[in-house]
């Protein structure tokens, strides 16, 4: 069984078919590709994945574990994480805030740790910011940690969404849209970094639209188009078929 | 004035973070030796209200401030503080100190079994739910008489005793006792604040999804600072109870929610120190002001209106300029 099972996953809103009967499968090690034009179902199944939408059908197995219907909570503590199309962080808190806010699931201690300034508390404290500190060195961040994020460069605060993911321990990073909004350096830049996550090990799912990040990084991909998956394979295979031809360009009469 | 406002308020951040060794401790003794300075029973007696309003204003700020949920019903969890001390201390003849503990644990528990079904609301929805809930507290203490007593309000609430001592204003006992309860409050809500619940409740206020994303349990944290925000709100309750003496349920209305409202908004969502000073502010405007007789209130309208449009996240508010201070070992 692969890493990340998607098997037939359904999404009803009324009477629309969001995503239809979709199955995937991605490996450990893996850059996955989800395209397809615009309102094609790609976030929605980003949300699927990511507990914010219940399953209408179907079923999502992560290491062996099935993982669908349960609360993003429980998703992101089994090992998914995330990013947003429109950049979602923290705006009015520090930069190494956000990456602390990424680590609130493993930062254990209780309320009467919190309250008591026990010995407890201040270790995990210092340890968590140390690691944090660590994870912003490794993004090329921490001569801005004290930033507060909303001021941070657009480029940045990708990149700092992708630290705020990886911070929760995650092994598999879901990307809706890493290159959005990007000048051609900057996505080579990121195509550089997403290609070293991988190297660290991540997982990682990917939706773009920029077709030269989508090409030169993909391991696989896998095309939607008004929710049905209609295509999936090698970046070679997929520039070549018809049918995603079709998707993106139309049917020549 | 808007540049040096925001250069003020920082330059003395900064002041205070370098000097910390200096401020704290000068900081204390000047608030200790207060009531020594030879100021007479009225101004005290504001002081007092000004601490009163700054435990109610901190406990706000948690919810309103950090957390970002509006509620414009505290003033119920003062009336329910106040209420519960007064009427326990009465009928079974307790000290102050057994009372207001008790008070403070059923405001908590109140706000528990208000919070648990609403929060899930936020915006608007929450705000008019928390007004309805303090009107109800209003009506329920205007109407139960038999144990409320009703319009008549409740008289010859026991002062505090401490140790055989009457805490008088005169004594400064209760200035005293006003100081230690802040003191505690500001403790728990500095805590709070600095802590992985202080992140995850700024996360919610800033983008609740993003931070369900991240694992935070929202609600969880939304339901546990208003519990935490109820029990402070109490501890002011049973304490203004104590001092005044006399409460009815015309002294918690909802004008004393929108005063609590102002000094979090005034002094600036999401500080500690904006709680002071927007407590000393708007308590002490309509005594300074009180020569202007009943143009007070507009004088004090327009600034509040000028406020908001030259300085809108309050005081103290918005972002610092210090550093973020990384804890001992860390980073």
């Amino acid at each position: 069984m692969a890493f990340l099972e998607v098997k037939g996953i359904t999404k009803l809103f009324g009477g629309l078919t969001a995503v239809d009967k979709v199955s995937l499968q991605v490996e450990k090690g893996e850059i996955v590709s989800i395209i397809g034009p615009n309102g094609a179902g790609k976030t929605t199944l980003f949300n699927m994945l990511t507990g914010v939408y219940t399953l209408s059908e179907g079923e999502i197995i992560f290491e062996g574990k099935i993982i669908h219907n349960r609360t993003p909570q429980e998703i992101v503590q089994a090992g998914l994480a995330r990013t947003f199309q429109n950049i979602r962080l923290f705006a009015e808190m520090r930069v190494i805030e956000n990456v602390l806010v990424g680590m609130h699931i493993n930062t254990h201690y209780t309320f009467l740790d919190l309250l008591f300034r026990t010995k407890k508390f201040r270790s995990v404290e210092s340890e968590k910011h140390r690691t944090a500190v660590e994870i912003l060195e490794s993004i090329g961040l921490k001569d801005k940690m004290h930033n507060y994020a909303t001021n941070l460069p657009y480029g940045d605060q990708r990149r700092l969404e992708i630290a705020r993911a990886i911070s929760t321990n995650a092994k598999i990073l879901l990307l809706d849209e890493p290159a959005a909004g990007m000048n051609p350096q900057e996505s080579e830049e990121l195509l550089r970094f997403i290609r070293g996550l991988r190297d660290k090990g991540y997982t990682i799912i990917l939706i773009e639209h920029d077709m030269n990040v989508v090409m030169n990084i993909s391991d696989r991909i896998y095309v939607i188009d008004h929710g049905k998956k209609i295509a999936e394979g090698l970046p070679a295979e997929i520039a070549n078929n018809k049918k995603v031809i079709e998707a993106y360009l139309g049917r020549s009469e | 004035m808007k540049e040096k406002l925001s250069n003020l308020s920082n330059r003395i951040n900064a002041f205070i973070e370098s000097n910390k060794k200096i401020v704290y401790p000068v900081l204390a003794i000047l608030i200790l030796g207060l009531p020594y300075v030879g100021s007479s029973q009225y101004i005290l007696r504001i002081i007092i209200m000004i601490g009163v309003y700054s435990m109610l204003s901190l406990s706000l700020g948690l919810v309103t401030g950090y957390a970002g949920q509006v509620s414009l019903g505290h003033a119920a969890f003062y009336a329910i503080g106040a209420y519960v001390s007064a009427l326990v201390s009465i009928s079974f003849n307790l000290n102050f100190f057994i009372t207001a503990p008790i008070a403070a644990f059923i405001a908590g528990i109140c706000g528990l079994l208000l919070g648990l079904p609403t929060l899930r609301l936020s915006g608007t929805y929450l705000a008019i739910t928390t007004l309805g809930f303090c009107e109800v507290v209003r009506m329920v203490l205007l109407n139960w008489e038999s144990v409320t007593r009703g319009p008549l309000g409740i008289s010859r609430i026991p002062k505090p005793s401490f140790l055989g001592i009457e805490l008088t204003i005169s004594n400064f006992g209760l200035y005293y006792l006003m100081v230690a309860f802040l003191a505690l409050t500001t403790l728990a809500v500095v805590a709070i604040v600095r802590s992985k619940m202080g992140r995850a409740l700024m996360a919610i206020r800033e983008d609740e999804l993003a931070a369900t994303m991240m694992g935070v349990k929202t609600t969880y944290y939304k339901v546990a600072a208003f519990v935490i925000s109820a029990f402070f709100s109490g501890l002011a309750g049973a304490f203004y109870a104590h001092m005044i003496r006399f409460i009815d349920p015309n002294t918690f209305t909802f004008d004393t929610s929108i005063m609590i409202l102002s000094i979090v908004i005034l002094g600036g969502m999401g500080t500690i120190g904006g709680m002071f000073l927007g407590s000393a502010l708007l308590v002490s405007f309509p005594e300074v002001l009180r020569f202007l007789q009943e143009y007070r209130f507009v004088v004090y309208g327009a600034v509040l209106v000028v406020m908001m449009r030259y300085r809108p996240q309050g005081i103290l508010g918005g972002q610092k300029k210090t550093p973020y201070k990384l804890p001992k070992g860390g980073g």
